[in-house]
């Protein structure tokens, strides 16, 4: 039996049978790594050692007992590096401290192993502006994984992980699950602490599983929430049992499909691919209805002065004093500004100029507080949707992956393509990328839009999708 | 925008090349953001968080496990006598 081809749930129940241990699949993963990884590129680096440790007193009848699961290099894990792929933390960075994440996925019995790839700072969506190294399409080694979480997406989909945390600022989860063909859960704001994440936009980011199955999406998603005690914008909610929702039946719940995500600019093979899979959720039984979403056309604007401003502000810890990239100069002002020019990529440094300029004296009205208003539009159109419907489905991505180097020149471009995914962000709600299919050889992802704090329904309607194909 | 000003603002030194390309990408972008100006947002709350939450307090008590000095400073690129060690800040 190969270990690396299995998910969570199959490899627990090897363990189980004692047909395998924590120790053949941590093998067997290090073992994958070393044939594939070097021309995909999803791993930045990978501790055998500490793993080996870890697996040697592995509780197999806790929930994630001995499970690998591998973590985007912006999540904390004591000892382990954490370098946000960026030349500022690369080399002289490790995390000092267990992000809570990370403490529950151990409280459950997972063995953090391996950091995957990612865009500098989970700035991108190609996995390009990785200050380490390119990651690649496991499915093309021509084109992107998408990003940011494109590591996390790529090292699950060519069977170099089990499973995979990444995070999700505007679609840094969803988009490359889509693009790779595996599925990834962005839960509600609030719904998984963020403590001992390396913040990116402190009022979008949320962390979630990126798996080989809707079951191993709910089975992590229960190890990851909960409450923390160390992020103030932790929900304190009931606990929920997530898995008891895969395979109910789905007769009567309400999809809506709002008008803008199927319009101009979506490439008519995925809407072929994401239509025959709505198709599939009404003779699930499922009621599809059109709605509309009317400020989908200001998303973007939005999102990109919010999460730069946002940047700006969160990136400023980067100056050379405490951690990171340190340039020698003699007086402070030069020691600030040739430590951060010198560590951080392109995207980085525009975000932050971006993001600088939008809150600067004079701008701040017609930018900053501009977009928080249009953002509260936005939460709107949403709640208008949900008082209507359960659930929305849509495309995640309006295209499949593309090749590297193909929007690199032009930012805008490479912004344009979070159109679908950027929203849910905004207005705080929980979203899953499941995969309906190929077109042209490469995966097709079908996301589901679910209002805050109801992933149970998410993943009860993708499980249902998922287990008819 | 006056890229060397913000550059300033956000403590970064940037190169003419850089200047440059970074001055037209952004006023590209700033062009697109630009259509927020259309919308009627009057009597509109703006949204700061997407969840309704403003404070979750914790008991006052030390955390027990709290990071030692010797983990704080085990990232700083410089230390002297248990501190951190950078250039001077008052002449």
């Amino acid at each position: 039996m190969d270990p690396t081809s299995l998910t969570i749930t199959q490899l627990r129940e090897a363990y189980l049978r004692e047909e395998l241990t924590p120790a053949d699949a941590i093998t067997s993963i290090a073992e994958s790594i070393e044939a594939k990884d070097g021309e995909i590129g999803g791993y930045l680096s990978h501790d055998l050692e500490l793993a080996h440790a870890d697996a040697a007193k592995a509780d197999l009848d806790a929930p994630l007992g001995g499970v690998p699961i591998a973590i985007k290099d912006l999540i904390s894990v004591s000892g382990q590096p954490c370098s946000c792929a960026s030349q500022m933390l690369a080399g002289t960075y490790t995390a000092p401290y267990d992000a809570t994440v990370i403490r529950k996925l151990r409280e459950a019995g997972a063995i953090p192993f391996g950091r995957t790839n990612m865009d500098e700072f989970a700035m991108g969506s190609s996995n390009e502006n990785s200050g380490i190294k390119p990651c690649r399409n496991p499915h093309d080694l021509e084109r992107i994984p998408g990003g940011s979480s494109g590591g996390s997406a790529a090292v699950v989909a060519a069977n170099t992980a089990i499973a995979a945390l990444g995070t999700d600022t505007g679609g840094s989860i969803r988009q490359p699950a889509s693009l790779c063909g595996v599925v990834g859960l962005k839960p509600t704001y609030g719904r998984v602490s963020r403590y001992g994440l390396v913040a990116f936009a402190s009022s979008l980011d949320q962390c979630g599983p990126m798996t080989k199955t809707v079951a191993d999406s709910a089975l992590l998603l229960n190890a990851l929430a909960g409450p923390c005690g160390r992020d103030s914008t932790y929900l304190d909610v009931e606990p929920v049992d997530f898995t008891e929702f895969l395979g109910q039946d789905i007769a009567g719940k309400k999809i809506g499909l709002p008008k803008e995500y199927f319009a101009e600019g979506l490439d008519p093979g995925v809407k072929e691919k994401v239509e025959s899979a709505i198709d599939e959720l009404a003779s699930l039984g499922a009621e599809v209805v059109e709605i509309s979403l009317p400020n989908t056309e200001h998303a973007i604007a939005t999102y990109y002065v919010i999460a730069t401003a946002e940047a700006s502000a969160n990136l400023a810890r980067f100056d050379g004093v405490r951690y990171g990239h340190r340039s020698e100069q003699s007086d402070l002002i030069s020691h600030y500004e040739q430590s951060r020019a010198e560590g951080f990529g392109d995207e980085v440094q525009r975000r932050i100029i971006l993001g600088t300029y939008v809150l600067s004296s004079g701008y701040y009205d017609a930018y900053y507080l501009r977009a928080q208003k249009v953002r509260t539009l936005i939460r709107r159109d949403f709640e208008e949707a949900f008082s209507k419907v359960d659930l929305i489905a849509s495309p995640t991505s309006p295209t499949t992956a593309f090749k590297l180097g193909e929007k690199t020149d032009d930012p805008l471009a490479m912004y344009l393509a979070d159109i679908y995914t950027i929203s849910a962000n905004l207005a705080g709600i929980c979203g899953i990328s499941v995969p309906c299919g190929t077109h042209e050889g490469l995966p097709v992802g079908l996301q589901l839009l679910g209002p805050a704090m109801d992933e149970a329904a998410l993943l009860q309607v993708a499980h249902a999708y998922e287990q008819s194909r | 925008m006056d890229i060397k000003k913000v550059a300033h603002l956000a403590r970064l030194a940037l190169t003419e090349e850089e200047s440059a390309r970074y001055q037209t990408q952004i006023e590209k972008i700033l062009g697109y953001v630009e259509q927020l100006q259309q919308i009627d947002v009057d009597g509109i709350e703006p949204t700061a968080h997407a969840a309704p939450v403003f404070d979750t307090y914790r008991e006052d008590e030390l955390h027990e496990d709290t990071l030692s000095t010797e983990a704080v400073l085990s990232n700083a690129p410089a230390t002297a006598h248990g501190q951190i060690k950078m250039p001077k800040v008052i002449d």
